[in-house]
Parts: structure tokens; C-alpha cells; sequence
């Protein structure tokens, strides 16, 4: 076998082992932690006869093994069983919910990723003058700020001083696209705004990694121009650490998420997961928790891939 | 030590310091009661209420102090509990190695496979949320970050050669940690503690604000702008103060630990 | 001068500006007002410490400014014109046409992405010089002159996949391709095994004869300079300190400093011979390192008599470093066995006693990562007092100051930092501390090998005194036979992880050789003209022979 498909096949039984050890851990979590769904159920005043009964009802004195893997079998094939609070499947939910959430998520990326790289370019390219001081400091001051401190900035000038765009982003099914993405724009402002920062930063980073190696020196002195230096030289090297740095920006993406749907009411993932905890709904806590915790493992391992795939000493191995 | 002290590090030091002094002296410097309704509702500010009054008529600069107290007093300790157990376990995985290393490493790598908020959100469904607990949450979360830089700043460090001596010259582990490799790993770790307490101000605000953090009637600055935040439609700014007072405090920690960083490289560098 | 030169500079003046971290950015001059002449097909060889700001005047050729560097006054003039004056158009002309560069380390200076021809041809096609096609038929040629394996098709290969002598002639190749009038090396051989070097060397010299390109040659070694250029210039501190043709400055330097550097390692030892009793006893040491399946030492014995000096001599993968880390313990050996002053030493370093300990002391090749940087030189120095002899107080300051003294520092280095050293500074005080334990045997690995000759020159004497007073046998492990010859005793040649040649000085040094050492003794270069052609014409003479 190409050794480089060892270790791509690697990677990928050992990202499987990530997961599986993840859900232990959420799961394992709310188990070891006082208080379960019955105690939830019946509230602080239950006597431990009734709690002992709905226990026995609801299958929790069983070993938490069993439950353990009936529940990973469960997400599995899309049985998430019922809210506690409502009653409802979980995945009827979810499954709605996800696209929204998904469709939030598809728009921040598609602005954020061209822009940070862009700008990450921009400020390599007037290094340590003044386009790059003030990218850096946009970057600081954003980074100095928590997802819905942001949120309300913009909605208190965006959306109450000049009326551009609604404070909540009302969504629903039958609108046509246009109206979905005026609903959704300053949401998506400030996810590309939160992601952008750290996105700007370490595109620059491994921008300047790569141009200040030495083979970059080397197509200088060949008299090369400065774009061909880029394009031909930099470019190829580069471009292992900038997906590395976007795969790694859409993993925080998935927990800015959760803010901001609060924020704006948005009737996402993120949104049911808040209500959840709030209500103590322990197992639609677990799944929406599971699967946010995948996402972000997935997206980590496809940029642990990419920069395997990339490496040329691994490709051409000698 | 201050001589040569720069600019930017002179504002970050003395806005750190006033944030630190009003969140001790909050009691003394608050013009009212922290509960206290003293006005109307979303009063503009005036000479009585600077910054004007809040949802329920309370000053709002006294519901301001009280919350950085809050605010700052749990993200300092959460800071200290991170550090004390990342850093801790950090060096003692780095100088044994073996399968103590092997278990923590593995551990830390899973807790950090999965977001903190997420981790945060499905604990605290079970759990009460109390100033204790979230700071221990906080602070245990956060370890695992710390144990990480914690631990390859000592690898680095003791594979130096000037640690290879001490071993040579028969020195005890307590020597090679305290003496070769602590103050060589400090600063990095004193600049890491800066950025580490930034994070747990945005951290436990976001959890207020969500509402699984800080409870009522105690004010913190996600609190706050979670009480404030329907003002906002109205165009009345109240929940916008504690985004001024976040942005700033984590400015001038991040200057102050910038030139930490910087300081004590010029030392250890100079010419080669 | 009957022809107008192909290069003139003319008062050269080169600054640059440093950032050192926590102060303010500032200005520092490297090169202060430099003037030479290069004819067309010439070389020049610029010869200097670190610091000279020799690279930094082949870069100015080329109009380039490495990092923070500026060019700031005087002329530079390629082709009857000043291009320190000229448009950036007309200097990427410049650059990869007429004057073409190569680097120290080919490693770091080829694409990893890109496959080596196309990076050897790039500059030729990039400048209009040659076709694709024609480019290509070139660098197959240039392959071959330069004498590598297989020229039709290593030029399909990636960096990495050929090795570090082969790669940098491919460097070589890529500065030769566009058919330049000028070429720039800097340090080519500097970073590769001395066996490897006489080839590269060679290849590089015929190169440069067979096409009449013109070359700035820039070395720290007199001795390779000498091989390759018509004229040298000495740099000391940016400034120029003898300009001669290469005869003159080998055979009869004028200036000190020159006069310095051409007798650089005329250190004589008096040969001492071996007595009945060693200090040191390996025998048969087997040794590999965790986790690989393969030995690095094979059946390894030596001895060392009490006071004299063992040179273990050997290129990289020899395993002469493995061979110290055994001695020390810290690579408990497979197979073997050692024994120190009459008792036998347990393999693993914990397990050994502080007497042990303290009579068996290191000296590292970079003495500044062998210093916490943030102990003062009298904390270094003093600790082994405290620890092996329980000194304290002013008695420890004193003898401390009296270590100071025999490494030919003052009291006043006792409160600086590391980093207030210079190089040879810092590897004298690792000499005290490891003096400071009253040892009966210094390991030495590669204690010169990255300083400047002059400094190492220092220091091998320092060495040399310390123990003829205080009767300490070293170990030293190195890959420089100037520093053999000088300091050693007895001498053992490794090759493979194997001692291919064992014996005193004079036996070891004297014929019949077996291969590798007479292999190993006649690449390394002589200060002497036409060394080079000396020894190629011996090697092809045998090699006919057989």
C-alpha cells in the first residue's frame, strides 16, 4: 500500500475513535453528574418511591453500559427518543432544525473564507505598515469580544438606528430566497465578523511561514515578479496550512452558532440546544451536543487529512 | 523592572489595574445599592445615573461595578484553578513521561476533540449553576488547554542540553524542574495566563448572557446585557456598556501580557 | 585592468535594521564602504568570520537585501552599469540572467512541491534565455558535467528524494542553466560531509572553467577558497582587510589578521604513548536507540590513558555521538562493556554513582543551549562546586573566580547572563563547569565546530593547557582532522557505526590506509594551491591502477 494511504486510513480509524470516545464522554457526563431525566421529570420534591418508579419506567436502572449503546445505536439510525419537556421525537427536531442551522452556517463560510484569506494576503503583502496594522487591530479588538456583545453592536446600529436588516431573523419554509438572506444577514455578519478574525490571523501566519522559507529567496533571486513568486512558489506551500486554518475557523463556526441563534431567535441547533439546557431537557441535550461535538471532530480530521494529502514528502516518498 | 516600560504596556497595566480596583472597592466606589430601584425605567444618563438607569430602574454604573465584580472575580479564579492543575499536571506528564503522560495526554486530547461551550452546555444541564461550580467548571474545562501548553513548553525545555547536564551531573528531579526548566518555561506561561483570563471573561458572559450562567439577583456583565437586551430595539444602548467594558479589560490584559512575552524573550535572546 | 570589469563596487555601504524583541527597532551597519574589481570569467573567493557581512556583499551583487538588510550608498556595477540605481524591471533582468546564486543549505533553497528540473530550468525559460525544450537539453548537461547519477532523470525528482551533496548540485546546476556572466556561491560546501565537499568542490570547479562563468566564492574555509579562486578578499567586521591574488594571500598574507587565518590550527602536541593501565576501557559496545530495529554501533572497543586525548573522528552517521551518549549512560549499550579508573561502569547513567558522575564530564557542541539562559555564569560554575564538593559562600565565589581565571575570563563575567557572552566565551565556560567537578575525563563532542577558526583555535589551546595542568583525558568527538592533528593522542576513525581504524596518533596517520581513512585524509582540504587537482589526479591514478 502507497505508505501515504496508511496513514490517511490511519487517521481516519483513529478519527473514528474520537467519536466514539466523544459520545462516551457526553454521555458519561450527565451519568456521573448528580440529577438524571427523573429526577428532571418529577422536580426537587419527588419522594424516592416515585422516583424509583419512573426510573423503572422510563428503563434508567438498568446499567448505563446498556443505556449507552441503545443510545448510540439510537442516534445512529435516528432514533433519539422523546423531549421530556414536550414529549416529541428529538429527531423530527433536529432534522428540521439542521437545515436552518446548516443554511446559517453555508452562508458565514461562503463570505468569511474568501474574505479572511483575502485579507490575511493583504496584510502579508503590506506587512507591518499601516493595512496591516489595522487588520490586526480589528482582529484584536474582535477577538476582545464575546459572540453577542458583537451581535448586539450590529443590530443596535444595523437594525434599530438605520433600519437595513431585522434584529430577529424570522425564517420559515415558504419564504423565497432572497427574503431568507435579508432575514439571515447580520446573523451571518456577525458569524463571518467573529470568524474572520482568527481565520485573518492565522491565514497571515502561514502565509508568512511559507514566505519567509528560504526557496522563496531562491525565486527572488531567478528575478521572478512578485505575483509568479507567489503563484508558482508560495502558492503550492501554502495551501496545506490555509485549509488547514479554514477547516479548523468552520469547527469554531459550529459554536459561534449557538450564540447567535439565541441572539437572533433563529430557530436553528443552536437555539434548541440553549432551550434545552435551560429546562434541563437531558436528552435532547445529549443529542444536539453529540452532534455538534461531530461536526466539529469531523471538520478537525478533514484538515489533519488535507495536510497529509499536501505534504509532498509523503506523496513522492523516496 | 519598569524602567523602558512602553506605551501601550503602561495603558494595558494601569486600565488592568483600575478594573481590578473598582471590581475590590465595588461596595466603596458604587454610587448605590446593587439591587437598589432608585429611578425610572431606562433612564438617559444624568448627573445622577452616569450612565443612566436600567429595565427595572436600578443605576445602571452601580449594576456595572457590582457586575465586574462578578465578572472578574470568577474569571480570576477559574484562571488560577486552570493554571494550578494544567500547569501541574503539565510538567509532571513532561518530566515522568511513561504512562501517566500517555493517559493525561490521551484525556486531554478528547476534552479538547470537543468545543468548551458544548462541554459547558451538557454539564450544566445536570448541575445547579452556582458561583462555585462554574468556577470549577470553568477552570477544570480551561486545565486541559493550559496541561497542553504546559507540557510541550517542558518538552521543549528538557531536551535542552543544558538539562541533559544537570542530569548528567546526577542533579533530582526537583532541582531539574524548579531550577532548569520553571524559569525557563514561565514566561510563555505568564503571557498564556493573560490570554487564559480574556477567555474566561468572554466564557462566563456567554454563559450569563444564555442565561445557565450567573444567576439573578447577582449582576455580571453577560447579566447585564441579557436584562438590557430588549432596550436595544428601542434604540436604548444600556446592554451595549458591558461590550465596552469586556473589549477593554481584554485589550489591556492582552497589551500587559504582550510585553510579558516580550520582555522576558529580549532577556533569555540577546545575541546568538 | 585591460577589459572593463564585470563587476565594480565602489564604496559599499550596507545597514540593516534588527527588531530585538521588547526594544525599539534600530539601525545597525554591517558592511562599511567595500571596493573590488571582477573580471569576466574570474572568481573571487570573500573570506571571513561570522559577521564579516560576506554573504551580504555577494546578495548586493544581485541587488538584494536579505531580511531587514539595506543597500544604503555606494555602486554596484554588473555589466557597465549601476544597479543599485536600476528600475526593478531591469534588476529581476539582472537577477537569474546575469548573476545567478547559490545557497549553503540546496535543502532549504529548492521547493519542496516542485520537481527539480523544473525549478533548474525556471529562470532560463522565465528570462527568454532558452526554450523550454532547450533549457531542459541544458540542465541534462549540466547534470552530467556535475556529475550526477542518472542526469536523464533526476531532474524528475522531488528535493527530497535525492541526497544533500547530490541536491546541492543541482544548485549548482539551477545557477549555471540560464547561462549566467556571473555566478554567486555562498558557503555551497560548508554544510555537507568533508568526503562529499572534495566532490562537490570539484564539480563545482570544472563547472565554472568549462563554462567561463565569473564567480563570487564565499567561505569561512581558506583552504577551499584557495582550491577555487584567482583572488580573495579577507572581511573582518564589513570592512575589507587584504586584497591579493590567491597566491599571494596563501603564501605570503601581509595583514595580521590574514597572516592569522592561514596559520590557523599550527597548534604542535607532543604525541604521548599509550600507558599499561586506561582510564577508559570500552569493549565490544553494541548499541541501538528505542524504538528502531537496527544498530548503530557494531562491536565498538577503545582505550584512553589517563591525561592524554582519544579523538574519535567520523562524519555524520558515524555514530561518534552515539558513542558519547553511551560513555555517559544516557544510551544504555546492547551488548559491551565499560570500565572507568579499574571499575566497571553500570550501562544506565541514574544508576551510577556521584564519584562516577563527577569524574566523567561533557562539554556540548553549542555552548549556548548546553547554558540555562537564566542562571549567571557564577550559578553555572558554581553549582557542580556546591554539588559534588558541598562549596559555599565566599569559599565557592573564590574558587569560582579561580576557574574564571584559568579559562582566561575575569571575576567581572561571574554576574552575566549567557547571552552577554560571545560564542568562544560561552564554550569557555562550559569548560569551567566542567572543570569545576575535578574530573578524570572531559567528553568533548564537537566542542569547535561552531565557532569561527580563530575562536576554535582559542579554545583547543585553552584545552591543551588545562590538561597538561590538571592531568584530565579528554574525549573528543569531531569531524575536522585539522582538530584532530592537533590535540590528539590516539585517534579512532568510525564509519558506519563501525571502528575502521584504531591506534596512535602517528600509526593511525601514517600508511598504508585502508580505504575509508585514506578516503577520509585526503578530502580535507589543504592550504596549499592546487591541492584539489593533487588529489583527483592520486584518486584517478589509483583508481586506474586497480
Amino acid at each position: 500500500m502507497h505508505p501515504i494511504l496508511t496513514l490517511v486510513v490511519q487517521r481516519l480509524a483513529l478519527g473514528i475513535l474520537l467519536l466514539i470516545a466523544a459520545s462516551a464522554l457526553i454521555f458519561g457526563l450527565t451519568e456521573i453528574l448528580p440529577g438524571d431525566a427523573a429526577q428532571a421529570i418529577l422536580g426537587q420534591a419527588a419522594t424516592e418511591e416515585n422516583l424509583a418508579n419512573l426510573r423503572a419506567e422510563m428503563g434508567l436502572d438498568r446499567p448505563a453500559l446498556t443505556r449507552y449503546f441503545e443510545w448510540l445505536g439510537g442516534i445512529l439510525t435516528g432514533d433519539m427518543g422523546n423531549a421530556l419537556t414536550n414529549k416529541l421525537p428529538i429527531a423530527d427536531q433536529i432534522g428540521k432544525r439542521m437545515s436552518y442551522t446548516l443554511f446559517l452556517s453555508f452562508w458565514a463560510a461562503l463570505i468569511s473564507v474568501p474574505l479572511a484569506i483575502l485579507l490575511g494576503l493583504i496584510a502579508v503583502r503590506y506587512q507591518n505598515r499601516w493595512p496591516d496594522k489595522l487588520i490586526s487591530g480589528v482582529t484584536l479588538a474582535s477577538i476582545s469580544l464575546p459572540e453577542f456583545m458583537i451581535a448586539y453592536i450590529l443590530v443596535f446600529f444595523f437594525a434599530v438606528k438605520l433600519f437595513w436588516a431585522p434584529s430577529f431573523a424570522n425564517i420559515s419554509p415558504g419564504m423565497p430566497l432572497l427574503e431568507q438572506l435579508h432575514a439571515i444577514s447580520l446573523p451571518v455578519a456577525v458569524l463571518t465578523l467573529v470568524v474572520l478574525a482568527h481565520m485573518m490571523r492565522m491565514t497571515r501566519a502561514a502565509i508568512l511561514n511559507v514566505m519567509q522559507s528560504a526557496y522563496i529567496e531562491t525565486a527572488e533571486l531567478k528575478g521572478l515578479t512578485t505575483f509568479t513568486v507567489i503563484y508558482r512558489h508560495a502558492f503550492p506551500n501554502a495551501i496545506a496550512p490555509i485549509v488547514t486554518v479554514v477547516m479548523l475557523n468552520l469547527a469554531y463556526l459550529v459554536v459561534g452558532v449557538v450564540v447567535v441563534e439565541v441572539v437572533f431567535a433563529y430557530p436553528g441547533m443552536g437555539q434548541y440546544l440553549v432551550d434545552a439546557v435551560v429546562k434541563r431537557d437531558v436528552p435532547v441535550v445529549l443529542a444536539c451536543g453529540v452532534i455538534f461535538a461531530a461536526v466539529y471532530i469531523v471538520l478537525n480530521i478533514i484538515a489533519d487529512l488535507v495536510s497529509i494529502l499536501a505534504n509532498p514528502r509523503l506523496r513522492h516518498p523516496k | 523592572m519598569l524602567k523602558n516600560l512602553p506605551l501601550s504596556a503602561a495603558i494595558g497595566l494601569s486600565f488592568t489595574a483600575i478594573y481590578f480596583l473598582a471590581a475590590i472597592f465595588a461596595p466603596v466606589i458604587a454610587p448605590y445599592g446593587m439591587a437598589d430601584v432608585v429611578g425610572d425605567v431606562w433612564e438617559p444618563s444624568s448627573a445622577e445615573h452616569l450612565l443612566g438607569t436600567d429595565q427595572i430602574g436600578r443605576d445602571l454604573l452601580t449594576r456595572m461595578i457590582y457586575g465586574g465584580r462578578t465578572t472578574i472575580w470568577i474569571a480570576t479564579l477559574a484562571t488560577i484553578l486552570s493554571f494550578t492543575t494544567g500547569s501541574v499536571l503539565g510538567f509532571l506528564a513532561a518530566v515522568t513521561g511513561g504512562w501517566f503522560d500517555q493517559v493525561m495526554s490521551r484525556f486531554v486530547d478528547l476534552m479538547m476533540a470537543i468545543p468548551s461551550l458544548i462541554l459547558a452546555l451538557v454539564i450544566l444541564s445536570s448541575i445547579e449553576a452556582t458561583v462555585i461550580t462554574l468556577i470549577i467548571l470553568m477552570g477544570l474545562l480551561d486545565a486541559t488547554r493550559v496541561y497542553r501548553l504546559a507540557r510541550a513548553v517542558a518538552v521543549d525545555i528538557s531536551v535542552m542540553d543544558y538539562v541533559e547536564a544537570a542530569k548528567l551531573r546526577g542533579e533530582k528531579l526537583g532541582w531539574i524542574i524548579f531550577r532548569e526548566i520553571l524559569p525557563n518555561a514561565l514566561s510563555p506561561l505568564v503571557a498564556e495566563m493573560g490570554l487564559r483570563f480574556i477567555f474566561m471573561v468572554l466564557f462566563i458572559s456567554t454563559l450569563s448572557f444564555l442565561g445557565i450562567g450567573v444567576q439573578p439577583p447577582l449582576a455580571d456583565w453577560g447579566g447585564i446585557v441579557k436584562e438590557n437586551k430588549e432596550g436595544i430595539n428601542f434604540g436604548i444602548g444600556a446592554a451595549l456598556y458591558p461590550a465596552i467594558a469586556i473589549a477593554t479589560l481584554a485589550i489591556s490584559v492582552n497589551l500587559v501580557a504582550d510585553w510579558i512575552l516580550n520582555r522576558t524573550t529580549s532577556l533569555k535572546g540577546g545575541r546568538g | 585592468m585591460s577589459e572593463q570589469p564585470l563587476l565594480k563596487v565602489r564604496g559599499l555601504k550596507i545597514g540593516a535594521t534588527v527588531y530585538p524583541p521588547g526594544e525599539k527597532p534600530h539601525n545597525i551597519k554591517i558592511v562599511h564602504g567595500v571596493d573590488f574589481d571582477l573580471q569576466p570569467g574570474k572568481v573571487l573567493g570573500l573570506i571571513g568570520e561570522s559577521g564579516a557581512g560576506k554573504s551580504t556583499i555577494g546578495l548586493a551583487s544581485m541587488a538584494y537585501g536579505r531580511g531587514g538588510v539595506e543597500l544604503t550608498g555606494g555602486e554596484v556595477w554588473v555589466n557597465g552599469r549601476d544597479i543599485l540605481q536600476a528600475s526593478l524591471g531591469d534588476i529581476r533582468k539582472l537577477r537569474g540572467g546575469e548573476v545567478t546564486y547559490v545557497s549553503q543549505s540546496a535543502a532549504a533553497s529548492f521547493n519542496p512541491a516542485k520537481q527539480i528540473m523544473e525549478q533548474v530550468t525556471e529562470a532560463a525559460i522565465r528570462q527568454g534565455k532558452f526554450a523550454k525544450k532547450e533549457a531542459e537539453l541544458r540542465a541534462v548537461e549540466l547534470f552530467r558535467k556535475l556529475g550526477l547519477p542518472d542526469p536523464e532523470n533526476i531532474g524528475k525528482r522531488y528535493p527530497h528524494q535525492v541526497s544533500g551533496g547530490q541536491l546541492q548540485r543541482c544548485m549548482t546546476a539551477l545557477a549555471l542553466c540560464p547561462q549566467p556572466d556571473l555566478v554567486v556561491f555562498d558557503e555551497p560546501t560548508t554544510a555537507l560531509d568533508v568526503t562529499t565537499q572534495i566532490d562537490v568542490l570539484a564539480a563545482i570547479k570544472e563547472a565554472i572553467r568549462d563554462t567561463g562563468v565569473a564567480a563570487l566564492y564565499i567561505t569561512h574555509d581558506l583552504a577551499v577558497v584557495a582550491q577555487v579562486s584567482d583572488h580573495i578578499m579577507v572581511l573582518r567586521h564589513g570592512n575589507m582587510v587584504e586584497y591579493g591574488d590567491t597566491d599571494q594571500i596563501i603564501n605570503a598574507p601581509k595583514e595580521e589578521y590574514t597572516q592569522a587565518l592561514v596559520s590557523v590550527r599550527s597548534i604542535t602536541h607532543e604525541e604521548k604513548a599509550p600507558t599499561d593501565s586506561p582510564l577508559l576501557r570500552a569493549e565490544n559496545i553494541t548499541a541501538r536507540y528505542k524504538g528502531t530495529n537496527f544498530d548503530v554501533l557494531h562491536d565498538v572497543s577503545m582505550d584512553l590513558s589517563p591525561g592524554q586525548t582519544l579523538a574519535v573522528v567520523g562524519e555524520s552517521g558515524s555514530g561518534k555521538s552515539t558513542m558519547a551518549r553511551v560513555i555517559t549512560g544516557l544510551l544504555p549499550p546492547r551488548d559491551g562493556k565499560l570500565t572507568f579508573d579499574g571499575r566497571t561502569l553500570t550501562p544506565d547513567q541514574p544508576s551510577r554513582s556521584i564519584e562516577d558522575l563527577r569524574e566523567l564530564q561533557m562539554i556540548y557542541q553549542m555552548a549556548d543551549v548546553a547554558m540555562n539562559p537564566r542562571q549567571t555564569v557564577g550559578t553555572i560554575i558554581g553549582r557542580p562546586l556546591e554539588f559534588y564538593f558541598g562549596l559555599k559562600g565566599a569559599e565557592k565565589r573564590q574558587r569560582t573566580i579561580a576557574l574564571l581565571d584559568e579559562i582566561e575570563l575575569g571575576e567581572e563575567f561571574i554576574d552575566r547572563y549567557p547571552a552577554e557572552l560571545s560564542g568562544g566565551q560561552k564554550q569557555r565556560v562550559c569548560i569551567a563547569r566542567a572543570l569545576a567537578a575535578k574530573p578524570k575525563l572531559i567528553i568533548c563532542d564537537e566542542v569547535t565546530s561552531a565557532l569561527d577558526p580563530l575562536v576554535a583555535d582559542g579554545i583547543l589551546k585553552l584545552l591543551l593547557r588545562l590538561q597538561a595542568a590538571e592531568d584530565v583525558a579528554y574525549i573528543f568527538i569531531t569531524h575536522d582532522l585539522a582538530t584532530v592533528k592537533a590535540i590528539a593522542d590516539s585517534i579512532a576513525v568510525m564509519y558506519q557505526g563501525r571502528v575502521v581504524r584504531y591506534g596512535p596518533k602517528s600509526e593511525v596517520l601514517s600508511p598504508p590506509f585502508d580505504d575509508y581513512t585514506d578516503l577520509l585524509l585526503s578530502s580535507v582540504p589543504e592550504m596549499r594551491l592546487g591541492w584539489l587537482e593533487h588529489v583527483l589526479a592520486t584518486r584517478k591514478m589509483e583508481s586506474a591502477g586497480n
